[in-house]
């Protein structure tokens, strides 16, 4: 704790002036009383504590990190460097046009390439993560029906699979979810769907391929029978890096679509973000795209906002959303180009099948072998929590011990005991045999010691951690006396 | 392959394996009618080499202007250890510490960002970002609704002293949810909240009253008579704070007698250079009673098997992957790595180093105030005490002014005609720290030139015929 390290008027001098300002001309009653409670430490003791925190994470920089729906694949150095230039860096937010242009070109340039690669009307770079990104996108089917006075429509469908972000978003614009089974295939229940769509259907949010890890095959049905019914199809971004490049989202008949530049665009998940969720649409929900867009005049980059698109659904962040997370994906597109894109649904695709091949070959049992895996797969490990009594999550926290960051892990909730795996086209043909092995030794530890997979793991900074009492006995905030 | 260990062999063997001729047979289940083409209109890959000369062409164009701009996002210094700590690939590659033995540094980090949050406003808890301060205030919006139980009507005061943006975005954010945003205006004079405006509302059905410390105006709330208002009328007080600000001014926590309940703001000022706007991050405290209504993640300290201190996410059923459709909020991804780099700016500034921060912006900004209004014609427009903004009112306009300025590469502040057209031609400005005398008379210079040049009366001698 930096707190262990702090002692009174003990400073990091060499970033302040000796003298302070006065603050003479503020009334006594606004001002503080003493300095808040900051740990009062020195340089070093701070770059040494920090760096020795880092030492204690699983990242992609030095470990396998197979998180289902994530994408956690190598993001290239270049985009950070590129993106921190001194003059992207110092750009106030509210500069000049005529001090923005260099920006601006990369922002109008990313759009056109979203635009072609999702084969969507238009694009709006500004949502701050996919769950804004989520968030726009049905704010603008709200939007839209609204503006033709269809004003009884009231459910979003979300299939059972979907992830939470989904039916959360639904219900923060106003609307009601309502689950739709998913059929045993792996594919939507068809005549569930049927049922449920009605006068009251404002749309149905799909991943595809879904987040049980294979492509919805009839999506064109689902489509036709969803616009019947006078609903909009809305797309969920997170596992297009399986078909980049390959299939897009707009060709299937969807009407608005976000995007997790976080995981496609390999833009840094930083523990928990920034991310970026620019939303797509099909022309008719064009006017309803969250401000500020990028426009080219001819001459000019030029700010489209409130004034110049008065149907938008407004402004979701004080600015332009996630600026430097938007340029990092730029300068990956621009790496990459259209075949470097059309390899990253490849080579993760190739991945995913190679690895869920070998793990079925040593005795896993994924959740839908009849199918083809997309960049993704579900192992489902009923058969060894029944026999043997270690369940997933024992699984996962031996992985820990092993070096690898466990794939998601009983997610999504219909699989029973499942471990999502998403390998991403940049790990090596040898990482993923690494991996079958270590699954294969955890396999026989569980047969032969089962105890040692349970109370993994053994070699981290903690071992499994008391989540109850987390939650019962609140401690949030270090306190001087605790 | 940019970024794809393959070789040709690799690739056989595993197709061998999974019992398929070509890569292409694994997207066979994708209908053949949906399969797009090669997507000429996106450009072909480019080496590092191109994209680096490409984007330093643009970073350039885009030039280093004298910054005297505010108005939400500020340049400060950042301790070099900042971002070499955070840019770490173990901060900057990992994800949501979803596996808690394996996620310590990140999740003991966040523990240590709640702990200095709550220290810096004077708040019992802070959950561990949203995505920016204008987003921010408008979960926490939503949060009072549902916390304020003894109100039914879904209606919130927001003066109209607090940042257009943050209006606007909360209103994109909130309104289909039925709540209402109801303007207080402000006084004339002093450019605070317009307390007789206020006592219109007295009794009323509101939710909660936002309080903006420093407003839009940099002017400062009396914010302990604003935050008794709040609780006498049966109002949650929703303090919208710069955290920096809150390095020398009262804590919201200890605003009237009870404090604030709920406590946002764009942290920003903590440790992220302007950068266009974001990444940022929003922050959100609030009374320990409230914590169960809160939205995002929150990292509580805990033991392991072996009684050893350790940290993990906890309340998680507030959140969506726990609660779906009954979630407090959607919000998933935050801005981790923002509120690293936040955390290691704020031990290594520590509070003392931060008022220091704080107290040469305040001023450097009675400095610039002082230097423009020295010019003929160029006055402060409010008697309130302010932090590190002022409002100036020009003899010309707003937006020819700033043109001009700009022209002669200084960003002379925020055109405030269009939010407040009340206010005429009247611009906010901000000195940080980091604008100086030398910065200082170097703007009151081209000012002063470009005023001589706007208002020099127009040749007298008409031609007679």
């Amino acid at each position: 704790m930096i707190y262990e390290h702090s002692r009174t008027g003990r400073r990091a001098t060499a970033q302040t002036n000796p003298e302070m300002d006065k603050l003479s001309d503020i009334p006594d009653a606004l001002l503080r009383k003493r300095p808040a409670g900051l740990p009062e430490v020195s340089e070093m003791q701070a770059v040494r504590h920090y760096t020795r925190l880092s030492q204690k994470n699983f990242s992609i920089d030095t470990h396998f990190y197979p998180l289902g729906s994530c994408t956690m694949k190598y993001n290239p150095r270049a985009c950070n460097s590129l993106a921190s230039l001194p003059g992207f860096l110092s750009r106030h937010p509210l500069a000049p046009d005529t001090h923005s242009q260099g920006f601006m070109a990369c922002m109008y340039d990313l759009q056109e390439i979203l635009k072609h690669v999702t084969g969507m009307h238009d694009v709006s770079l500004s949502p701050a993560a996919g769950a804004q990104g989520e968030f726009a996108g049905v704010a603008m089917i709200r939007a839209y029906h609204d503006a033709r006075g269809d004003t009884a429509r009231s459910e979003i469908l979300v299939p059972d699979a979907a992830h939470g972000t989904n039916p959360a978003s639904a219900v923060m614009c106003g609307y009601k979810a309502r689950e739709i089974p998913t059929g045993r295939d792996g594919d939507i229940d068809l005549d569930a769907l049927k049922q449920a769509l009605g006068p009251q259907t404002a749309g149905i949010m799909l991943t595809n391929p879904s987040t049980v890890g294979v492509f919805e095959r009839r999506i064109k049905e689902i489509a036709g029978l969803v616009h019947e019914a006078g609903g909009l199809l809305y797309y969920d971004g997170a596992n297009l890096n399986a078909i980049l490049g390959k299939v897009r989202p707009g060709d299937m008949g969807f009407d608005v679509i976000h995007m997790n530049l976080h995981k496609t665009f390999s833009t840094p998940h930083g523990g928990g973000g920034p991310g970026a969720g620019p939303v797509g649409v099909s022309q008719r929900l064009a006017p309803y795209l969250p401000v500020p867009m990028v426009d080219y005049d001819g001459t000019d980059y030029i700010w489209l906002t409130e004034k110049e698109r008065p149907e938008s659904i407004g402004r979701l962040s004080a600015f332009a959303g996630n600026a430097g997370v938007l340029l990092r994906a730029y300068v990956y597109a621009r790496l990459l180009g259209r075949e470097g894109m059309h390899r990253v649904a490849e080579f993760s695709s190739l991945n995913a099948n190679y690895l869920l091949k070998r793990l079925m070959e040593v005795g896993f049992d994924a959740a839908y072998p009849e199918r083809r895996a997309s960049h993704e797969f579900i192992l489902t490990l009923k058969k060894q929590a029944k026999e043997l009594g270690v369940n997933t999550m024992d699984f996962a926290k031996r992985m820990l011990d092993y070096g690898v960051h466990a794939p998601t892990t009983y997610f999504p909730l219909l699989v029973p005991e499942c471990l999502l795996v998403e390998p991403t086209e940049t790990e090596a043909k040898e990482d993923l045999d690494s991996f079958v092995e270590i699954m294969q030794t955890i396999k026989q530890e569980a047969e032969t010691q089962p105890d040692l997979v349970k109370q993994a793991p053994h070699t981290m900074p903690v071992r499994r951690l008391d989540d109850v009492r987390a939650a019962r006995e609140l401690d949030l905030a270090w306190k001087s006396d605790s | 392959m940019p970024f794809i260990p393959h070789t040709e062999d690799d690739i056989q063997e595993m197709l061998a394996v999974i019992g398929v001729d070509s890569i292409d047979t694994l997207f066979d289940e994708i209908p053949d009618e949906l399969r797009c083409d090669e997507l000429k209109a996106i450009p072909a890959g480019m080496p590092e080499m191109e994209v680096s000369r490409l984007m330093q062409a643009r970073a350039r164009e885009d030039g280093q202007p004298l910054c005297f701009l505010g108005a939400g996002a500020y340049d400060h210094h950042i301790p070099a250890a900042v971002w070499q700590l955070t840019t770490r690939g173990e901060f900057y590659t990992a994800y949501t510490p979803y596996q808690a033995e394996a996620s310590q540094g990140t999740l003991q980090l966040l523990y240590e960002y709640q702990s200095m949050m709550t220290a810096l406003t004077g708040m019992d808890v802070s959950n561990a970002s949203l995505y920016d301060g204008a987003s921010a205030l408008a979960e926490a919006v939503l949060m009072a609704v549902r916390a304020n139980r003894k109100s039914k009507s879904g209606r919130i005061l927001m003066p109209r002293t607090l940042h257009p943006l943050y209006r606007r975005v909360t209103h994109s954010i909130v309104r289909n949810q039925g709540i209402e945003l109801v303007e207080v205006g402000y006084d004339g004079k002093t450019g605070q909240v317009d307390t007789s405006v206020l006592e219109q509302y007295a009794g009323e059905d509101f939710a909660a009253l936002v309080i903006p410390q420093p407003n839009f105006f940099g002017v400062l709330e009396n914010v302990d008579e604003l935050t008794e208002w709040a609780h006498a009328n049966g109002m949650l007080a929703i303090a919208v704070v710069n955290p920096l600000a809150m390095s020398i001014l009262k804590p919201a926590g200890e605003w009237g007698e009870d404090g604030a309940d709920i406590c946002c703001g764009e942290g920003q000022p903590m440790g992220a250079p302007l950068a266009s706007g974001g990444p940022y991050f929003g922050f959100l405290c609030c009374r320990e009673k409230l914590v169960r209504q809160m939205p995002g993640r929150i990292i509580g300290k805990t033991v392991d098997l072996d009684g050893k201190p350790g940290y993990a996410l906890t309340l998680q059923a507030r959140e969506q992957h726990i609660r779906r459709s009954k979630a407090t909020s959607n919000i998933c991804t935050n801005q981790g790595l923002m509120v690293t780099a936040a955390t290691i700016h704020m031990a290594i500034m520590g509070g003392e180093g931060l008022q220091h921060m704080a107290a040469a912006c305040h001023g450097n900004t009675e400095r610039l105030s002082q230097a423009l209004c020295s010019l003929p014609q160029v006055e402060s427009v409010f008697e309130g005490p302010v932090f590190h903004e002022r409002v100036l009112k020009l003899p010309l306009s707003a937006k020819d002014a700033l043109k001009a300025l700009a022209a002669h590469n200084v960003q002379g502040g925020f055109d405030l005609s269009d939010d407040y057209p009340e206010l005429d031609s009247a611009i906010l400005v901000c000195a940080t720290e980091l604008r100086g005398e030398e910065d200082i008379e170097q703007y009151r210079s081209k000012l002063e030139r470009v005023i001589a040049a706007q208002v020099q009366t127009p040749c007298q001698l008409k031609p007679d015929w």
